[in-house]
């Protein structure tokens, strides 16, 4: 009996705790992304943005929200109901089970704070990302709506094309690693130099193309064609409300963090200080991985705020006629390099 | 070298950074907009918002029902009826704006001959039922005697230039 608890039941509590130490921050991070968004936006716009619930508006995600909670959940005649219900879902856990495998820091004894610290984190990932496209497409066809139907064909594509691109980004980051286990990845980034170690340097315009495909996976401006309101009256979502909106919603905010996560740890050297000194050595590495996130996820908003809505054969010729070949080139590149030098990476577990 | 030029550019994304870069500068300016309900901007004293029905210092009304207003509203929102009154003083009985239909072209107030029909400065005046918006006399001297003071300030500072 005793050893029915301490090997089951005690440790599988103890995963459920480090789950929810996980997502209730992400829940909050995500709300508070929504009001960042708008504040940084009306920003640039020199608007002044939510102001009025709250200190500097700052209650306006959980007005939101609750509005959103308390509406009715509208499913249209036509609708798949069950598939209907599920889109959603999908997209909205799919969202929060990739943070699985995310590193935020390092103990003092050495291992990763991880959740589950797997040898093909960065494939797993890459898996997750790529099966959110199906919750959008469910929502497409299940909304029995052709606008919803356009936007999820478009997503489908999209992504698909996109992830090509990133796949190649994340074969340059491997070549240079020697390892799938996303701690490593960031371990190989750490140096006497800080930040000139970190991969976003002597693969800068890999990371550039993998900050790029981010938002086009992420379908944010400039690459939002799936929800263009111009166009398809917000597309894929345009049948739902309440909170299967609200999933959608969250789901697709969750994703831009673990957009901007993942390229924190590929590029940004994930947990590590940017300078090896006395100030910058004090601050915790959960902390720097999460202002590096914040970084990223400026350059989201930031981007949104200045770029207008790329054309649909435009956003097909940049992931296939450029960014396909220029990663593809980068792989040839790299390895070359990498063996010519003799840099190449000792096999690691 | 024109050929060089441009593809640095591309690749380079100049074209990208330098959109990035300004909006960047902007973030950073003073917002141009005002914080409406707690702050206003400036009204003209020709701004035509909602209606009011003015009174002589003496507190008798000014409208003679010459219907004139009647006659010019373009949208037909005014209706008034008219009686002699005791006194022999010709009053309306009714004087009636439906506000829905009221197009704030400032016919009214142009047509009056005794400046009693006047557009106020007042343009927060929303309801939630659209009965609310089907303004009768009482509801009109109430406004005249409520914005009284700055519709005659707005009269008297407009009045150099007709």
């Amino acid at each position: 009996m005793v050893e029915f608890w301490s090997v089951w039941i005690w440790p599988t509590v103890w995963i459920v705790i480090k789950i929810v130490a996980i997502v209730l921050p992400l829940l909050l991070a995500v709300a508070y992304l929504t009001f960042a968004e708008r504040k940084v936006i009306a920003a640039m716009h020199r608007r002044k943005g939510p102001n009025v619930v709250g200190p500097f508006g700052l209650l306006q995600p959980m007005a939101d929200g609750l509005k959103l909670f308390l509406k009715e959940t509208v499913i249209p005649t036509g609708a798949n109901r069950a598939v209907f219900v599920i889109a959603p879902m999908i997209t909205f856990i799919l969202a929060l089970v990739a943070w699985a495998v995310i590193p935020f820091g390092q103990m003092s004894d050495g291992t990763p704070m991880v959740l589950a610290d797997i040898n093909v984190g960065i494939l797993y990932l890459f898996a997750i990302s790529s099966l959110g496209v199906y919750g959008i497409i469910m929502a497409g066809w299940a909304s029995n709506s052709k606008y919803a139907f356009l936007g999820g064909i478009r997503s489908a594509a999209q992504m698909v094309s996109y992830e090509v691109s990133i796949g190649f980004v994340i074969i340059t980051v491997l070549l240079c690693v020697g390892s799938l286990n996303l701690s490593r990845i960031v371990e190989a980034q750490a140096g006497p130099w800080g930040l000139f170690h970190w991969f976003a340097f002597p693969l800068m315009p890999m990371a550039v193309i993998f900050f790029v495909s981010g938002l086009a996976e992420t379908n944010r401006h400039p690459f939002d064609l799936p929800e263009a309101e111009a166009e398809l009256v917000s597309g894929y979502n345009v049948e739902y409300s309440a909170m299967a909106f609200a999933l959608f919603f969250l789901g697709e905010y969750a994703n831009m963090i673990l957009m901007s996560a993942m390229t924190s740890v590929l590029f940004l050297g994930g947990w590590l200080p940017p300078f090896n000194i006395a100030p910058f050595t004090w601050i915790p590495g959960p902390i720097w991985f999460i202002l590096k996130i914040a970084a990223c996820l400026f350059v989201f908003l930031w981007v949104r705020a200045t770029l207008p809505r790329y054309r649909y054969d435009q956003l097909m010729r940049l992931g296939w006629k450029v960014f396909l070949p220029v990663s593809l080139a980068a792989v040839v590149i790299v390895a070359g390099a990498l063996i010519t030098f003799g840099w190449m990476p000792a096999r690691a577990g | 070298m024109s050929f060089m030029d441009r593809t640095a550019r591309a690749f380079l994304l100049s074209e990208l950074v330098s959109g990035l870069a300004l909006t960047f500068r902007y973030m950073f300016k003073s917002s141009v907009t005002i914080n409406y309900p707690y702050e206003k901007g400036p009204l003209s004293p020709r701004f035509r918002g909602e209606h009011a029905l003015r009174r002589y210092p003496n507190g008798e009304e000014r409208c003679i029902a010459c219907k004139l207003c009647e006659a010019i509203c373009p949208a037909l929102a005014i209706t008034i009826e008219a009686e002699p009154r005791a006194d022999g003083s010709r009053r309306t009985t009714r004087y009636d704006i439906d506000m829905v239909k009221c197009i704030y072209c400032g016919y009214c107030q142009e047509a009056c001959p005794v400046d009693a029909i006047v557009e106020g400065p007042n343009f927060e005046f929303s309801t939630e039922t659209r009965e609310e918006l089907l303004y009768d006399k009482q509801k009109l001297l109430a406004n005249g005697d409520r914005w009284e003071n700055e519709i005659a300030a707005n009269l008297a500072a407009d009045a150099p230039y007709r």
